[in-house]
């Protein structure tokens, strides 16, 4: 069996067939991870770039050593958004990336739907590193990966994420990606930061935190940037804090058995305590090592769609 | 292709302005309608037109010719030409031009340039000088050198005061302000329709109380003064519900809406995976909101079809989503577009059409056309309404291509227009 698709665009037009497919995979290239020499000549004569149109630490590190991990020839472009003036560039930097004949290119930018534009451009595969309050697939992937490492059967799990969904691309490549696997995901935030028809989606919406995460197997919390209150969304960061907040006396509501996660990077003090933060069932660096392997996973199984590979 | 004398003979011919939807013959001679009706084919030029819709030239009072400023999206003569291959005998431009349509001398070069057009054209100036909200037009001077009507189309008129001075001052005149509603901070950074759509692909929506909200500041003010407004494209299911009340309380109130918004629903932004010629202000929103207005323009709540034909280059389209400019050529499309949904399926009928597409807006614009009356200019639109085709970019006579129907196939198209007694566009 195989993707449908080289490109990975969102999780959206993923099937649960190919998702599991994607983190089966994964677990391969874990053990990988483990070993003394983490590199395989897998992806050799393979060349990734790696677009970043909007600033990333982890996400662009992440991929990097993925793809480094799996032998491809790696060249790296990124640019600040301000200084392109309104991505006036993307067509010429795809016409750019065509021409120098990559393979992959992973791409990160501030609008959604930027990766759709690419794919219909170029012939090399794409792979969305987040596009704006879309979708950042790779992303709902490792989430979906570690949650299973703690709980193999995701049909009926109940998972929360808390804070502003509206802004998050994370929020919305997990819903698809929990809802294929069968989990029962609810939200919770202020409403001003709940987008307007999200439940269509398949997820249950509240405002009361506490009857939100009550009983939850997996609470999932994001980031809340302080551009919020200054773009009139909620009063003041303290304010949410003492709404939505987690600390350690809000993990007595979970379920006995429960992980907390974060797409990193974390605000402490702001939306989790240093304690929560730190805490055994916090399982936010596991994400991001995880983050490789599923990275590894979905640029093999992209080029494998361009070239037969040797696994 | 002149010719002074023409008969159309055996086409169905409809004008509300006579009561008339018979199949007949129409007669023209020189630039005039000579007479509907009658047996002779001595003398004159014969098209036949068995089986075809023969009515009043189609009027559009709202499209954006780029001239001056951007002649690369469109000319005067490219519009005017878009014009009557889409059955249009006059189309009314807007003031959102690169100097903008704001002073006589502006008015007059639109003019002087439409004197070579294929169709009629009526320039529409600027409410406000340089359309920046603030001071008045010099309306008086710019209604002498030819202008129609006032809008500053593409933005809104955000200050109170400056409108309600518009209308008052326009008493003396009798000309509508034309209206581009929309409250800038609450569409704030949106590109689609607020909803389940563009939650689900990310976009920021743009809600349906931006363009209500200030209807409903708009319709009061109107009532208060006594003024004439016409809100241009409407969107939302509810702007018809406010026209509707308010003009049972006797607001002078007429309003359009475009084909796009009768047909599309904020849906296309997906199925179309964000190609740009989907993004259009106000953007296309829900099916019920398309279920409104199509309601809404069968009852007569909505006056007139209007194409807001906005041109736009290529390599401004070609762009994210975010990036991308506003609008959609429409010119080309209208006919095909509401004869495939709404009138080959009955929903519209063909005088209700010619009402909608031709005699009201020339009503309020107050300019010729709109009537096949013995004596008005022959200004003359023939339709099969059976004729199949597929919308290409290669066909279109418009420099632009922004169309979000490319690639549909239409049923209903326009074969024949003739302006003032010439045939300006034919397919026969």
């Amino acid at each position: 069996m195989s993707l449908k698709s080289k490109h990975l665009l969102g999780l959206e037009d993923k099937t649960k067939g190919e998702i599991l497919e994607i983190l089966d995979t994964a677990k391969s290239f874990r053990k990988i991870l483990d070993r003394p020499v983490r590199k395989v000549p897998t992806l050799r004569g393979i060349t990734v770039a790696n677009l970043f149109f909007e600033a990333s630490t982890r996400t662009r590190t992440s991929f990097e050593l993925a793809e480094k991990r799996l032998s491809s020839e790696v060249v790296n472009f990124s640019a600040s958004t301000s200084s392109l003036s309104k991505g006036e560039s993307l067509r010429d930097t795809v016409e750019n990336i065509e021409a120098m004949q990559v393979d992959i290119v992973v791409m990160r930018h501030s609008a959604p739907g930027a990766p759709h534009f690419l794919s219909k451009r170029i012939k090399a595969a794409v792979v969305n590193a987040g596009d704006g309050t879309h979708e950042h697939p790779t992303q709902g992937l490792l989430d979906l990966y570690t949650i299973r490492e703690y709980f193999p059967k995701l049909e009926g799990l109940k998972v929360v994420i808390v804070g502003d969904i509206k802004h998050s691309r994370v929020a919305r490549s997990d819903i698809w990606g929990l809802n294929k696997l069968g989990a029962d995901v609810a939200l919770c935030g202020p409403p001003t930061l709940i987008p307007l028809g999200i439940e269509k989606m398949g997820v249950k919406v509240y405002h009361d935190l506490d009857k939100a995460i009550k009983g939850a197997n997996v609470l999932y919390l994001l980031r809340l940037q302080l551009e919020r209150q200054k773009g009139g969304f909620i009063p003041s960061l303290r304010e949410y804090t003492q709404l939505f907040g987690i600390n350690s006396e809000k993990l007595k509501l979970l379920s006995d058995d429960y992980i907390v996660m974060h797409p990193g990077p974390m605000n402490r003090g702001v939306e989790i305590t240093q304690e929560v933060a730190d805490c055994d069932r916090a399982v936010i660096l596991r994400q991001v090592t995880n983050g490789v392997a599923v990275r590894m996973a979905v640029l093999y199984l992209s080029a494998s769609l361009i070239r037969p590979l040797e696994k | 292709m002149a010719t002074s004398k023409i008969m159309i003979k055996g086409g169905r011919v409809v004008d509300p302005t006579q009561g008339i939807d018979r199949v007949t013959n129409l007669y023209i001679s020189g630039k005039k309608v000579e007479k509907i009706g009658g047996k002779t084919s001595k003398g004159y030029k014969v098209i036949e037109a068995d089986g075809l819709y023969v009515m009043p030239g189609l009027v559009d009072m709202h499209t954006h010719l780029r001239e001056p400023g951007r002649e690369d999206k469109e000319t005067v003569i490219s519009g005017a030409n878009a014009a009557v291959a889409g059955g249009f005998t006059s189309i009314a431009c807007m003031a959102n031009t690169q100097p903008p349509i704001d002073n006589a001398e502006v008015v007059k070069y639109v003019i002087e340039k439409a004197g070579k057009a294929a169709c009629h054209v009526y320039p529409v100036a600027a409410v406000s000088k340089g359309m920046e909200g603030n001071e008045l037009t010099e309306m008086g001077d710019i209604l002498k050198a030819g202008a129609v009507a006032f809008s500053d189309d593409g933005v809104p008129v955000k200050n109170g005061e400056l409108l309600r001075n518009a209308l008052e001052y326009l008493k003396m005149f009798g000309v509508p302000v034309l209206l581009h509603e929309e409250d800038m901070s609450l569409s704030h950074d949106g590109v689609m329709n607020e909803g389940p759509v563009a939650t689900l692909l990310g976009l920021t929506g743009i809600p349906s109380v931006s363009e209500t909200s200030m209807i409903a500041r708009d319709l009061v003010i109107a009532e208060y003064i006594g003024g004439k407004v016409h809100f241009c494209h409407l969107s939302a299911a509810d702007s018809a519900r406010l026209v509707k009340d308010a003009r049972a309380r006797g607001v002078k109130v007429t309003c359009e809406v475009t084909p796009h918004h009768l047909v599309l629903s904020d849906d296309i932004v997906k199925e179309m995976e964000y190609d740009t010629n989907t993004k259009v202000n106000p953007p296309v929103r829900s099916r019920d909101d398309r279920k409104a207005l199509q309601k809404a323009l069968i009852s007569g709540t909505i006056d007139c079809i209007a194409t807001d034909h906005a041109p736009h280059a290529p390599e401004d389209k070609d762009k994210e989503y975010n990036y991308a400019p506003f609008g959609m050529t429409g010119l080309e499309t209208a006919v095909g577009v509401v004869f495939t949904e709404l009138v080959n399926p009955k929903k519209l009928t063909v005088k209700e059409f010619v009402t909608r597409a031709s005699v009201n807006p020339a009503k309020i614009l107050q300019i010729p056309g709109g009537t096949l009356k013995p004596g008005s200019a022959a200004d003359v639109t023939v339709i099969d309404p059976g004729k199949e085709w597929v919308v290409k970019t290669a066909a279109f006579k418009s420099k632009s291509n922004n169309s979000p129907f490319i690639g549909n196939k239409l049923k209903g198209k326009v074969i024949l227009t003739i302006v003032d007694g010439f045939v300006k566009y034919s397919e026969l």
